[in-house]
């Protein structure tokens, strides 16, 4: 249902110079799916994102949703946001309903489907509450309801716990599962955290940096709900990581200098590092 | 209760100038006189008259400063063009009180109130907008990006999004506007014509009754504090408060 062909994206720099982003990106996502897009920051898997969103313009290719080229924003594509971006003078309530004002819905009909959203993050008892007064994961999950509230073809989430401490994170990705087990939506996930993007996902692209490119892509064939212990996912993420190296190198290097190296020469446990010279 | 206190103290400290006699009682009055014109004034009223003249006067101003600054602002923040022109020329105007305006404003309005009304306009109009531009300016791109994923474009984007967005700005625009207007009021009063507080206050100096002076300064900074901190301030609260800021 959704193609990427062919997605070139650069950026001007200030001293005039190309700065590639993304190059050559081909991708196939299927009704339903589940799909991540991991890489380390700066391989360009959020413009990715906005780009089908239609929030940004790639420099050449195009984005096929259902044969319809993207050009703009539309409430067909839903997205969620790491800041939740709620609207901060409205209620949860009022920002649940935002995108069905212009919907072809009765007031009744608009507010029946926000409840019926709101319930299903739990959020019921804080539909007065204006967002300042919500925790951190609160205000995601209200992000995530006013989303899904438009009825959108696609759900496109920008890491959106990365904000968010350990333990939400693992609550709401439970909740993520279950409402996509449920909605059956098509759901395209950024993330850096392997562990995250092998705990949710059907397939996994691996994205490599600079320029960002598609570097490797995994499926992960496990039942669902899935448990952190479950040894195919260890496997599979250590599988991952090992891809993954290699760019977070590339990355640091150019952070720091050519003198990083992901793995030093291990170290024995000691912190003392003695190595018996006290016998 | 300090607050009471400390009010005391300085009442005191008055009369005891009062009694020192640096001055003659006629040019300092003490604090007893002072009480009793300002008791007196509003009992026959000619305080609440004057004080009736001078508000609506303001309120005229005061509307039109923020009326025509939050357009000019929200051009400003609109146009690159026009922030570059128009912007840098009120940031200019803004450096020149208003209450320089008032000899060309009685050239081209004579005497009368329209004089008085234009100052008050110009007093107040340049904060409004520079705090509106900035507040449009401002607004979270990211707010602007959830609205458009959401379908909303154009003008609603403009009057559901933007314009919410930024009206913690912009009521801290008009909070300062009015104490410009406020300034400019008195001062084209004291200078103007008519029977506003200002003119109360001249007429005062004029008859050497320096207790009506002291009277007339004493509600002018009293309503001024009053507007301010209860009003205004407690509307800036509530919104920032709601805005989460």
């Amino acid at each position: 249902m959704l193609k990427i062909e062919q997605i070139h994206k650069s950026f001007e720099q200030k001293d005039g110079s190309k700065l590639k982003v993304l190059e050559d990106i081909n991708l196939e996502i299927k009704e339903g799916e589940f799909v991540s897009l991991l890489g380390p920051s700066g391989c360009g898997k959020s413009t990715m994102l906005n780009i089908i969103a239609g929030l940004e313009d790639s420099t050449s290719g195009q984005v096929l949703v259902e044969d319809e080229p993207v050009t703009e924003p539309d409430s067909q594509r839903g997205v969620v946001f790491q800041d939740s971006a709620l609207f901060p003078w409205l209620t949860i309530l009022d920002n649940v309903k935002f995108g069905l004002k212009d919907k072809e819905l009765t007031s009744k009909e608009a507010e029946e489907r926000t409840l019926k959203y709101i319930k299903k993050v739990h959020l019921t008892k804080f539909i007065d509450s204006y967002p300042h007064q919500l925790s951190g994961g609160m205000k995601q999950r209200v992000a995530i309801a006013r989303a899904l509230a438009m009825n959108p073809k696609i759900l496109l989430m920008d890491e959106p716990f990365g904000a968010l401490d350990e333990q939400t994170r693992m609550m709401l990705q439970y909740e993520l599962q279950k409402i996509w087990l449920e909605t059956k939506k098509t759901i395209i996930f950024v993330t850096h955290n392997i562990r995250e993007a092998v705990h949710l996902s059907d397939r996994i692209i691996v994205f490599g940096t600079q320029p960002g490119k598609v570097k490797e892509i995994f499926e992960v064939k496990a039942a669902r709900p899935r448990k952190t212990n479950n040894s195919y996912l260890l496997h599979l993420e250590d599988k991952i990581l090992d891809v993954l190296k290699e760019e977070i190198e590339k990355v640091m290097k150019e952070e720091i200098g050519d003198e990083y190296n992901f793995e030093e020469n291990p170290l024995p446990w000691d912190p003392d590092r003695d190595l018996g010279s006290n016998i | 209760m300090k607050r009471t206190l400390f009010l005391g103290i300085l009442i005191a400290i008055w009369e005891v100038i009062y009694k020192l006699q640096i001055w003659p009682p006629i040019l300092f009055p003490s604090p007893i006189e002072v009480g009793t014109t300002l008791y007196n004034g509003f009992i026959d009223g000619s305080f609440l008259i004057s004080l009736g003249y001078s508000f609506k006067r303001l309120l005229i101003g005061y509307s039109i400063a923020v009326i025509i600054g939050t357009i000019l602002g929200l051009l400003i923040a609109s146009f690159k063009t026009i922030d570059e022109t128009l912007g840098a020329l009120i940031l200019a105007l803004q450096s020149v009180p208003s209450i320089v305006w008032l000899p060309l404003a009685i050239l081209w309005f004579n005497m009368g109130e329209a004089a008085i009304i234009f100052v008050v306009v110009l007093g107040g109009t340049w904060n409004m907008v520079i705090n509106s531009a900035a507040g449009i300016k401002n607004v979270d791109p990211l707010l602007i990006k959830a609205a458009k994923t959401m379908g909303v474009k154009g003008h609603q984007l403009f009057f559901r999004v933007t314009l919410p967005a930024a009206i913690p700005h912009l009521i801290t625009g008009m909070r300062l506007s009015w104490a410009f207007s406020w300034r400019a009021l008195m001062a084209g009063e004291l200078l103007g014509s008519g029977r506003g507080l200002g003119q109360i206050l001249m007429w005062g100096r004029e008859m050497g009754n320096m207790s009506m002076v002291i009277s007339v300064m004493i509600i002018i900074a009293v309503l001024g504090t009053l507007t301010d901190n209860l009003l205004f301030k407690i509307i800036e609260n509530k919104v920032l408060e709601r805005w989460g800021l």
